[in-house]
């Protein structure tokens, strides 16, 4: 008998896996959510996906999909009378996939050294981060979500920061996203932490913490 | 143009693999457009490019209508949907397999280029023979790949051209100056027997050809890049 349904093999603190979600929720769509243990992958991630080897994976029906970012356009186009994710208009369609590509790409490696300095070299990097996220924060103008009105595409890819970004501030003893420095952005992270999809799948913040804060010691220590 | 609505131009260099791309799809299509050829991407770009990519100052752009169009896969995607009705499709109509098309153009983007730069720019022998174990994984998987997507047919795409054959497809005159350069085969029909058949009739494709660059030219390019690099090195070390 063919499998069916919808599984998502995730790990709870995976911002790539939770965008997967939340695209899903938007569209009412169940799902069967499977946490992984990132040093111990099950056989079902490994068959499922053999290549990258890597979390989120999507299996719809018994087919894989794997990428964080292809799998949210799956999910708008699979199930494509449901909430509209990506824009209409193709040129929009361009725009949210460039700043998408531009938050993973340059963003996150902007990010990640806040994590892993201290000090001075700790406030260099914070001033880069917030010059690539200043950067970013110019598809927000005039709007109130990236996706205009409501939220779409690219709302899904950044919309971890939101929740992610004041606990790795708060486990570096640094900050980032100010009222001062990103004032559009902090205002969206706000609003997006409101809508519901949102708030009802968000890794607790304690041990969101607590697995950052472990984190830094180890590669501080290092 | 038939059906072609609005004014396209692309923002190109000869040897971009990436830019390459965008003139595969556009060609592909069928679309017309202008090209205009960035001299100096190193040290003298156009106002235009930094005009209509401010953000990376890269190219390919494609303008269309003055509004610009950023990142090689992106401007493919926008081709496609911009221009549905103009020639043929590069994407699938099923959902499905338009993910594993998607999947597979980002597999190549992450993995294929950045084997490569291990071989060209590797400092070390140890760096480029890492490089060059990479480039030969990447490979194998995408001979899988290939496997997977063609279901015996020609391309990844089936019957016709698709999205990854685009996104492989740019890579294609580096692979054949690759060999020139190192007698590096990327491809070798010993090792991925479907993509060494892959590569020789993509590039028999009168839509491929009429884009493709001169191989010697790449290769010159490469020798200059090379000797600068090494000239630089020696001042450095000199000093």
């Amino acid at each position: 008998m063919a499998e069916k349904g919808v599984k998502v093999f995730g790990m709870w603190a995976s911002p790539m896996a939770i965008r997967v979600e939340w695209a899903l929720r938007l569209k009412g769509v169940d799902y069967e959510y499977i946490d992984e243990d990132l040093a111990n992958k099950s056989d079902a991630l490994l068959r499922y996906n053999p290549v990258t080897k890597k979390v989120p994976v999507l299996v719809h029906d018994g087919k894989p999909i794997a990428e964080s970012t292809v799998i949210v356009e799956y999910v708008d186009e699979a199930w494509k009378d449901g909430y509209p994710i990506m824009p209409a208009d193709p040129y929009e369609r361009a725009q949210a996939r460039f700043w998408a590509r531009f938050a993973e790409d340059k963003c996150n490696a902007a990010l990640y050294p806040v994590f892993t300095t201290t000090g001075d070299t700790q406030s260099e990097v914070v001033r880069e981060a917030q010059r690539c996220l200043k950067t970013l924060e110019t598809a927000l103008e005039g709007k109130k979500f990236f996706g205009g009105d409501a939220v779409g595409y690219l709302d899904l890819v950044v919309g971890w920061y939101a929740h992610w970004l004041p606990v790795v501030e708060e486990a570096s003893g640094a900050t980032v996203v100010t009222d001062e420095e990103l004032p559009l952005l902090k205002a969206w992270f706000d609003r997006f932490l409101a809508i519901d999809v949102v708030r009802a799948t968000l890794p607790d913040r304690d041990r969101l913490l607590a697995l950052n804060k472990a984190r830094r010691e180890q590669l501080l220590a290092a | 143009m038939a059906g072609q609505s609005g004014e396209l131009k692309l923002l190109g260099m000869f040897a971009s693999p990436f830019a390459l791309r965008a003139k595969l799809a556009l060609s592909f299509k069928g679309l017309s457009y202008e090209y205009l050829e960035e001299k100096d991407l190193q040290n003298n770009k156009s106002e235009l490019l930094l005009k209509s990519n401010p953000v990376h100052k890269k190219v390919p752009v494609l303008i269309h209508n003055d509004k610009p169009v950023c990142e090689s896969m992106i401007i493919v995607q926008y081709i496609e949907e911009a221009f549905a009705s103009v020639g043929p499709s590069l994407l699938p109509s099923d959902p499905y397999e338009r993910a594993v098309a998607r999947f597979w153009a980002a597999y190549i983007d992450e993995k294929l280029f950045s084997s490569w730069m291990m071989v060209f720019r590797g400092k070390t022998d140890e760096e480029k023979a890492e490089g060059t174990k990479q480039s030969f994984a990447v490979a194998a998987t995408l001979e899988g790949a290939l496997a997977e997507c063609s279901k015996g047919k020609p391309f990844f795409g089936g019957d016709s051209v698709g999205y990854v054959d685009v996104a492989l497809g740019g890579f294609v005159a580096w692979v054949h100056a690759i060999e020139k350069l190192y007698g590096l085969k990327v491809f070798d029909a010993g090792k991925t027997p479907l993509l060494a058949a892959w590569l020789e009739r993509f590039c028999a494709l009168e839509a491929a050809k009429a884009v493709m660059p001169e191989v010697e030219k790449l290769v010159e390019l490469a020798k200059m890049r090379q000797a600068q690099a090494a000239a630089a090195a020696a001042a450095a070390q000199g000093n």
